[in-house]
Formats: structure tokens, sequence, C-alpha cells
């Protein structure tokens, strides 16, 4: 992130978000909401003497809600860039309309309780959408006890409190007493593959991740016993199988295939009561800590992000790519591409390679001055059309514009053109047009009469 | 308006103190009750094991002859009843092929105009607990009660549920909160007691049962509330067997909920039937000063 912030050909718009998009590939017009964030970047030095100070308290969204943050806050210690946002719903300037202590000890002079949001509107060559996921929600794992235990945290929860940055800088407490877990219980799969309760998929990162935390909290305490309740280990990535063996044999994480039936408190344990389906018994297992490994959900906000950019989404809300297997990273509107878990679970090679790919296809397309297109595009015979624009309304891909034209003796006229860069030649307007006055290109009437007969002889 | 009551089997046999005891309380609480004449067996569990329609078809005639003799309402005390008549009520309202088909067997027509109830929403949604809290004469003070739902109190959720979080309901505490008692939350509220296992096989309905005594105890509960008449014959009669299989003197009265409401509402222990527990409450209630 600091490399790129600091390339000359990269400009990063942080607290931003895009509001509209027009135009197609090559000239996409972008409006973008630049939101106030109340600190000057410009004037930012960066000291942090204003959150240091800030007496207002707030859960941290970054720790899980597991540590504490101030109103007037950097959302992560190596967020870029490096200046602080205010939190208008927390901060009491805005709630009480007093305070300003951040604004008076701020030598950079960088406080701005005025400060609006500001709008951006450009024109792109190509959109690259990398708008990731969100977890699932357990709370409504009742049986989990939705929330009601302490102890009971996700696997997002226990990534923090391993981190050195994280809420208990590094020493892994659990939530309630603050106490070094002796036996920890993870289960898989909560919320992904269940039918009744969350979601069909699989969330494709939570076996290797799992794995992964059985080991670095053996690392971190030797003593501990990890418990895995899984259903299948999904572990199909290069060198995967192996760590999972090494966890296994070298971490001594025990693995036990069967789902957990129900989750209860007694005195300061958590009972984990489950099956394990190779044994054919019923388990019960006595934790300190349960990390549920919470599965892959689309961004809450992904359905009105694809209407902007008028791209397709499936029944979960990830973006839908072109062609599953050929055209994985583009999208039926040309010059938008996806990368990430926007599209599906992605762990991180796979999102670093969609990256790459993404990032390539936007090079190639820019690197020359000329794009080849498929030939099989519509064109409309002016001279026929009785501008009715049945096809501008059918068109999915919002190929058909209008456009004025100078004739000879000067007048001005309107008429429908096919943008060719956008058509995909799905034909929708051809059979919709009731003046037959839109051709497929290759594909006319003249040509499949010819065809026919030819067959027909 | 009187309620449809559907005292249903045990409250003519094992758990003839509920039924006592929801009658009093009713008739304190200001709460008119209209037996279903003429009712019959709800199926239970062994319908639904034997045969669909049979599950459905006795209570289908319950409930058409409480429709039939001018009820708006059908409460029941049992959680076993309530169950099937909820589940049945439900899937005849939904899927007219099976209404009709039900309704030839039986030779008797339901409209599904009842509202199917539960002792605790009758108290609950009915009267409301404010209202309970009003009349309360001698608080439960000092008496920490755990609040036991069994299985078919909440479940399926979406027939069935005296309380809208199946896993963790909450509605007895609500009651018993009101009483003035401490209904602390616990671990096994909802969890099997074994049910109507107890004739064939008795050894799972003591381990089940022996857990939820168990728990209690480690909650420190003075005495268990029950709202189902098998739950209270397999906690309460079992207790002996459970204790001497544990070698842990248990006695933990296992007390309907009506007769917790009856003791607050200053109705006497014999008035109430109290007196045909297994586990004698009336130590506990004596030393509380209740009774």
């Amino acid at each position: 992130m600091v490399e790129s912030s600091q390339n000359e050909n990269i400009e990063i718009l942080t607290y931003s978000e895009v509001e509209e998009v027009g135009g197609y590939i090559g000239n996409f017009d972008v409006k973008i909401r630049k939101k106030a964030r109340f600190v000057d970047i410009d004037k930012c030095t960066g000291c942090g003497t204003c959150y240091q100070k800030c007496p207002v308290k707030v859960p941290s969204e970054f720790d899980m809600e597991m540590g504490m943050r101030k109103a007037i806050y950097v959302p992560f210690p190596q967020a870029v860039p490096n200046v602080p946002v205010i939190d208008k719903e927390h901060c009491r300037m805005f709630t009480k309309g007093k305070c300003s202590i951040c604004q008076k000890l701020c030598q950079a002079d960088a406080v701005d309780y005025e400060q609006k949001d500001e709008i951006i509107e450009d024109r792109f060559g190509a959109i690259v959408v990398a708008t990731g996921y969100d977890l699932f929600d357990a709370s409504v794992y009742g049986e989990y006890g939705g929330g009601r235990f302490k102890d009971v945290i996700t696997g997002l929860q226990l990534e923090r409190l391993i981190s050195p940055a994280g809420p208990t800088g590094g020493h892994i407490k659990r939530p309630s007493d603050g106490k070094e877990p002796k036996n920890v219980v993870f289960i898989q799969c909560v919320g992904s593959r269940d039918i009744e309760k969350g979601v069909p998929y699989c969330s494709n990162v939570c076996c290797m991740y799992t794995a992964k935390q059985a080991v670095l909290l053996k690392e971190h305490l030797p003593e501990v016993q990890t418990n895995i309740f899984y259903m299948d280990i999904r572990s199909a990535g290069k060198n995967y199988e192996q760590f999972v063996q090494r966890t296994m044999e070298q971490y001594g994480a025990l693995y036990i295939r069967g789902r957990v039936s129900k989750i209860y408190q007694r005195g300061d344990k958590l009972i984990v009561k489950g099956a394990d389906t190779l044994v054919g018994i019923q388990v019960e297992v006595e934790a300190d800590m349960v990390v549920l490994a919470t599965g892959i959900t689309p961004r809450h906000d992904s359905k009105n992000l694809a209407g902007i950019l008028s791209i397709p989404y499936d029944q979960f809300g990830f973006f839908t790519e072109l062609h599953p297997k050929l055209a994985p990273i583009e999208t039926v509107t040309s010059g938008i591409f996806l990368t990430g878990a926007c599209q599906a679970p992605k762990d991180i090679p796979d999102t670093v390679a969609s990256a790459s790919g993404a990032a390539a296809k936007v090079a190639s397309l820019f690197s020359s001055d000329e794009m080849s297109m498929e030939p099989l595009v519509s064109t409309i015979d002016t001279a026929v059309c009785s501008m009715c624009k049945a096809c501008v309304e059918v068109c999915p891909y919002g190929a058909i514009q209008e456009e004025e034209i100078t004739l000879r003796d000067g007048t001005k006229k309107k008429q429908l053109i096919v943008l060719e860069s956008v058509c995909h030649g799905c034909g929708a307007c051809v059979s919709t047009c009731r003046s037959s006055c839109i051709m497929l290109r290759g594909m006319t009437d003249e040509q499949i009469f010819d065809e026919l007969m030819a067959v027909a002889q | 308006m009187a309620y449809g009551y559907y005292p249903g089997c045990s409250s003519h046999g094992t758990a003839r103190e509920y039924d006592i005891s929801t009658k009093k309380v009713c008739e304190r609480l200001g709460l008119e009750l209209k037996e279903v004449e003429d009712w019959n067996c709800c199926g239970a569990s062994p319908a639904h094991a034997t045969s669909e329609e049979l599950s459905l078809a006795l209570p289908f005639r319950n409930l058409a002859l409480a429709e039939k003799q001018g009820l708006n309402s059908i409460m029941s005390t049992c959680s076993a009843c309530y169950n099937r008549l909820k589940v049945a009520d439900e899937i005849l309202k939904n899927t007219p092929e099976i209404s009709s088909r039900v309704s030839e067997i039986v030779g008797e027509s339901y409209n599904s105009s009842l509202k199917v109830i539960h002792f605790l929403d009758l108290i609950s949604k009915e009267l409301g607990i404010e209202r309970v809290k009003e009349k309360v004469q001698k608080p439960l003070a000092d008496i920490k009660v755990v609040s036991y739902y069994g299985c078919l109190l909440t479940r399926p959720p979406e027939f069935v549920s005296v309380d809208p979080d199946p896993e963790n309901p909450t509605v007895m505490e609500e009651i018993i909160g009101a009483l003035g008692a401490e209904a602390p939350d616990w671990s096994h509220k909802t969890e099997c007691c074994g049910a109507s296992l107890a004739l064939s096989r008795t050894d799972i309905v003591l381990r089940l049962s022996g857990e939820i005594l168990k728990s209690a105890r480690f909650a420190d509960a003075d005495c268990i509330a029950v709202a189902c008449p098998l739950c209270y014959a397999n906690l309460d009669m079992r207790q002996a067997q459970i204790s001497s299989m544990h070698g842990v003197d248990y006695s933990l009265p296992v007390l309907f909920i009506s007769e917790l409401i009856g003791i607050a509402l200053g109705i006497g222990y014999k008035e109430l039937g109290m007196n045909k527990h297994m586990v004698s409450a009336k130590t506990l209630l004596t030393e509380k000063g209740l009774i």
C-alpha cells in the first residue's frame, strides 16, 4: 500500500465511494464522493496527538470489537494514508457540539469540523472491482450461543488476538477473564455449506486459516490443545495438504469429523457437544475458548454497486464474471474487471493471481491505440431507422446511443448508433427492431437465407 | 371471553396438580376456561411415529370440536398437546388437500379459526406478565428457580414457539422474575429429558434427566420450573433413582409454572395440589415463609 501511494502514476482515494458510472470502455465517466474525514490530508503530519488525547472510546471495527479506538482514529496502524478520520456518530463535537480537544492540540491545524464531502468527476479507461467480502454473521447459530458467550469468537477475532498490533499485543487471552486458554475448539463451516442457516457454497479459505491458527496457537502457547470439528478438509492448493498434515502431526491438532450440536457454559468452561462421525460416537469437549470459522459472504452493499456499474451478480450477491472458465476476470460490461473475493470466496494466492490478471488486462487494453473486438456487432441502417428507440430499451449493455449529425445542407439531424466497443452481438436489438434496420454483421437476413438455401439444395 | 381448555391425558393422571393449579390460577387471574367437551388423545409422540394421518386426525377432531363448541381459542398446559395441536393446525391451514383428506377420515370439518396457545402464551401474551405482577401477594423472594422448557415448547420453531428464540427462550424466566424469584440463565433449559423413552429405555432417560438435574444443581437452583407433564414426570418421579445413580441427593423440587404463580398469588399449598409431588417442595417453601 505504501509503495502504491508513492507511485506517481497511482492516486489512492480512500474513504471515498463511487456514486455514478456512465460512459463505456475507455471513456468511463465516474462520479466519486470523497467523504469528509474532517482532517486535512495535506496538513496532517500523522503525529497521532489527536487520537492519543481524544476522550471518546468506541469499540474498534478493525479489532473486531475486541479492543477500543477513539472517535478520531486511524483505522489500523498500517493504514494509507496515515491520516486520522473523525467518526461523526461518536465525536463529541458532532454529538454534543463541544470538546474540540483534537483541534486545539493539532499543531498542524489540520482538524476541520466544517469539512464537506467532495465530489470528484473524472474520466477513466477501465474499472477494476475489488470490493472484497463480509464475514458471515454467526449470531444466527443460537446453539453456539448466538453471541451470548464471550469466549465463543470468530476466526477473525482470533486473528486480532494473535496479532502483535492487536488489542492484547499478541498475547492470546480469552475475552471473558483474560486467562490463557488451555483447550481450544475450532468449528469449521459456520455458515458455509449450511443450506438451513447459512449459504450452500464452500467459503474456500476456512480450512486453511483454521489450520494456520491452530499452528499459531500452539506456537504461542505450547501447552494448548486444539480440537477441530470439520466436515471435510478442503486443502486443494499447492502445499496445502502438507500444511494440514503438519498441523496434525507436528502441532498436535486433533481433527474430529463431525458437527457441533450445542455449546453451553459450565462455570468458566464451555462445554462443546458434537459428533465424531468417524468413530460413530457423541463427544463432549471441555473448552476454554471456541473459535468459529465463519464463512465468506458478499459485501452487504454489493447489489447496489452492481447497479451502479451495470454488472450482473449471482443469487448471493457475488459479481458474475463473463465466463466461469475462459473469462474469469472480465465482466459482461467491457472495460470492467473483477478481482478478489467480490467475485467468489478466494484465498490470498487466488486473489493475487486474479489481481495480477486484472492489471494485465487493463495494461494490455491501454497499451495500444486500437482495440480488437469480436466482429459480430450490430449496425443500424440510419436511412431506414425511424428513431422509435425500442432497441435502446432492450440493449442490456447500453451500447446504442443517440448522436447528432450535420447534413450537407447544414441542417442537424439525430440518429442512433451502435458503440461497437460496447456491443456484445447478443442480437436483442435485431429481433426487436420493427423496421428491420438493425443487422448483426456477418449475420444479415440475406446471408442466413443463402445458407438455408444452400442447405436445402 | 372464555379460553378453550384442552387438558390432555396427563392432567387426569400423572400431572393432576398441573390441571388443579392451572384452574385455580386462571380463576384468580380472571381468566375463564371452558373445557373442550368430549376431547380425545392428542396423539403425542406415538401417533406421529406411527402414521402421519393419524397424527393429524387426532388433533383435528379436538380442533373441530372446539370450533363447533363456539370457542375462539384452545389452550393446553401440556407441551406435547400444545405441540401436536399447533403443528396440526398449521399444516391443516396451509395445505388444503391434507385438510380435506383428514376431514374425511374424522368426519368433522374444521375452518382453522382457532388460536392454538400454550399456558405460557396465555399468561405472557393473552394476559400480560405485568397483570400477573400486579396480583402477586407473596413475592417468591430469595428463591432461585431455573426454568426448564424441554423440547416441544420451542420446536420445530417454524410452527411452534412460545418464545421467539428457540435456542434460548426466556418467557418462563420473565414470568418467574415477575413473581419475585431469581431466574438465572443456565445451560440445560432446552435439552432433552428423554421424554417418552421413560418406559422403553429408562437408562437413556436417567442419563439425560440426570444431566439436567446436575446442571440445575450447578446453577445453584432451589427448584426447577417446568411447563410439561412429561418433563415433570422424568425429573420429579425419576429423581430418587437418578440421585442414587449419581450418589448425590439432589432434592430439587420440580414445580409447574402454574404452581409457582399460584403460590405467589397466595393460593394454598394443598389447594394447588402440590402435596402430590414425589420431591416435596414443602420444606423449601416453608423455609422461605411462603406457606
